[in-house]
C-alpha cells in the first residue's frame, strides 16, 4: 500500500515510518507542517530546511505545508497538505508517529477518514522506555533539540538517545514526573540517522535560545 | 490462558490495535496467545480461559463479510470481551442490527449500572463509524449518540465500543480477572 508519512523530522514520526517499510509498506512521499505557531496543539515545528535535509537522504519526495497555526485552521492546512499526497502520489494511507495525544490522534483520524484513506498510527499507546530501547536497538541516532519542562534545562540539549539518557529520563521520571519519551511535550528530537536514511547527518551550526526551563537548540544540517 | 483475536487485514494495525493490549496483560504477568482471526482452529480453545477480541481502523470492514469465523463464539460459552469491531461481531452472531454513527476521540459516556467496575460518567476513546443494536443483549453503558456497552441475556459475551486499551486499561484487567 503506498503511503503519506505524516513527518516533523523527530524519533516518533520517523520511527512510524520505519515500522511501516519493514512491514511491507511504500513510503510514497513525506508531509510536513510548519506552523508559525510555537505552542500549536497539533504540531511540532520543524524547521524547513532540516526536514528537506531528512526527505534527501531517504530518497522521498516532500509536501511541505505552512500554517498559522490557529486552533482549526491548522487542520485545514493539515488536511489540505494530505488531500495534495493524495493526488499527486495517489497514496492511500497515511502513517502518524503519534503516541499518546487523542487531540491529536482524533483529528487526523477523521481528516484520513474525509479523505477515504486508511490511517496508521504504529506507535500509538507504546510503552514510553521500550520505544526508546527500540530506538536504540534499530540504530536510530537522535538528539535532543528542545527542552520544555522543569527540571530540563539547555545542558539537555545536544544530548543524544543511549542507554544513559534512558537512565537519566527514568529517574527524572521517577523524581518529577517527566513523560520518558517525551510525548507530553516535555522535550523535542531530531533524527540524525536511521536506517531510512542513506547516510547520517551531520550538524554544520546550531544556535541555542531560551530561558529558566524552555530551551531550543536550532541546527544547520548538511 | 487469554486468547487475543486480531481483527485487522493491514499488517500495520497490529501495532495500534491489538499490541497495546497484549501490553496490558504483559505488564501485568497475565499468560495470553494472540491470533488473526483467519488462523484460528479449534484446537486453539481447548486450553483458553478467556476471549479478547480486538478492533480494527474505521476503514476495514473485512471482518464483517467473514462471520462465520466467528460462529464457534454461539457454543463455546466462555467469558468473551469484543472491542468495536468485535462487539459488532457479538451483536451480529446474535441477530443484531448495524448502524451507521460515527465518533471519534475522548467523550463521555454513562453506565446505567455497574460494569467490569466502571460506574457513572466515564471519560473513554471513541474510534468507530457504525454500532450494533443488540437482540438478546442487555445495554448497560450509552453515549449520546449510541449503545456503548452489552452483556448477553445468558451467556458470559460482553460487548465494549469505545477502546480501553487507550483510557481505560483497568477494564481489560477486570475482564481478566473476572
Amino acid at each position: 500500500m503506498k503511503c503519506g508519512v505524516l513527518f516533523s523530522g523527530g524519533k516518533d514520526s520517523t520511527y512510524a515510518a520505519y515500522l511501516a517499510k519493514k512491514q511491507g509498506y511504500d513510503l510514497s512521499c513525506l508531509i510536513s507542517i510548519i506552523s508559525k505557531n510555537p505552542d500549536s496543539y497539533m504540531f511540532h515545528t520543524p524547521s524547513i530546511l532540516k526536514v528537506k535535509k531528512q526527505a534527501e537522504v531517504m530518497s522521498l519526495p516532500i509536501i511541505i505545508q505552512e500554517t498559522e497555526g490557529k486552533k482549526e485552521e491548522e487542520l485545514i492546512d493539515l488536511e489540505n497538505a494530505i488531500a495534495e499526497a493524495k493526488s499527486k502520489y495517489k497514496i492511500e494511507g497515511v502513517i502518524t508517529g503519534a503516541v499518546e495525544s487523542a487531540y491529536q490522534a482524533s483529528r487526523i483520524q477523521k481528516i484520513c477518514d474525509n479523505l477515504n484513506l486508511e490511517c496508521f498510527n504504529p506507535v500509538w499507546q507504546k510503552d514510553q522506555i521500550e520505544l526508546l530501547h527500540d530506538l536504540i536497538e534499530n540504530k536510530f541516532k537522535i538528539i535532543i533539540t528542545g527542552v520544555f519542562a522543569y527540571p530540563l534545562d539547555e545542558t539537555w540539549l545536544g544530548k543524544e538517545i543511549n542507554e544513559n539518557f534512558i537512565e537519566e529520563i527514568e529517574n527524572l521520571y521517577d523524581k518529577y514526573k517527566i513523560n520518558p519519551a517525551g510525548e507530553g511535550g516535555e522535550y523535542e528530537t531530531f533524527v540524525l540517522n536511521c536506517p531510512l536514511f542513506a547516510r547520517e547527518l551531520k550538524i554544520k551550526d546550531k544556535q541555542i535560545s531560551g530561558g529558566k526551563h524552555s530551551w531550543k537548540m536550532e541546527i544547520e544540517v548538511k | 490462558m487469554i486468547l487475543i483475536i486480531q481483527l485487522p487485514q493491514e499488517k500495520l494495525h497490529y501495532f495500534e490495535f491489538v499490541k497495546p493490549i497484549e501490553d496490558v496483560l504483559r505488564k501485568n504477568n497475565i499468560e495470553f496467545r494472540s491470533i488473526p482471526y483467519k488462523s484460528l482452529d479449534e484446537n486453539i480453545f481447548l486450553n483458553i480461559d478467556k476471549i479478547i477480541i480486538s478492533g480494527t481502523s474505521l476503514k476495514d470492514n473485512r471482518f464483517l463479510k467473514d462471520l462465520e469465523y466467528f460462529r464457534w463464539i454461539k457454543n463455546l460459552d466462555k467469558p468473551t470481551l469484543g472491542i468495536c469491531g468485535g462487539m459488532h461481531i457479538l451483536g451480529l452472531l446474535f441477530n443484531g442490527e448495524l448502524k451507521k454513527q460515527q465518533e471519534i476521540g475522548l467523550t463521555k459516556i454513562n453506565f446505567e449500572k455497574e460494569f467490569l467496575r466502571l460506574s457513572g460518567s466515564v471519560e473513554v476513546y471513541e474510534l468507530h463509524n457504525y454500532f450494533v443494536e443488540p437482540e438478546d443483549f442487555n445495554t448497560i453503558a450509552k453515549s449520546n449518540y449510541c449503545i456503548q456497552v452489552i452483556k448477553h441475556k445468558t451467556k458470559p459475551l460482553y460487548g465494549i465500543l469505545f477502546h480501553p486499551e487507550v483510557r481505560n486499561k483497568n477494564l481489560l484487567l477486570n475482564f481478566v480477572n473476572l
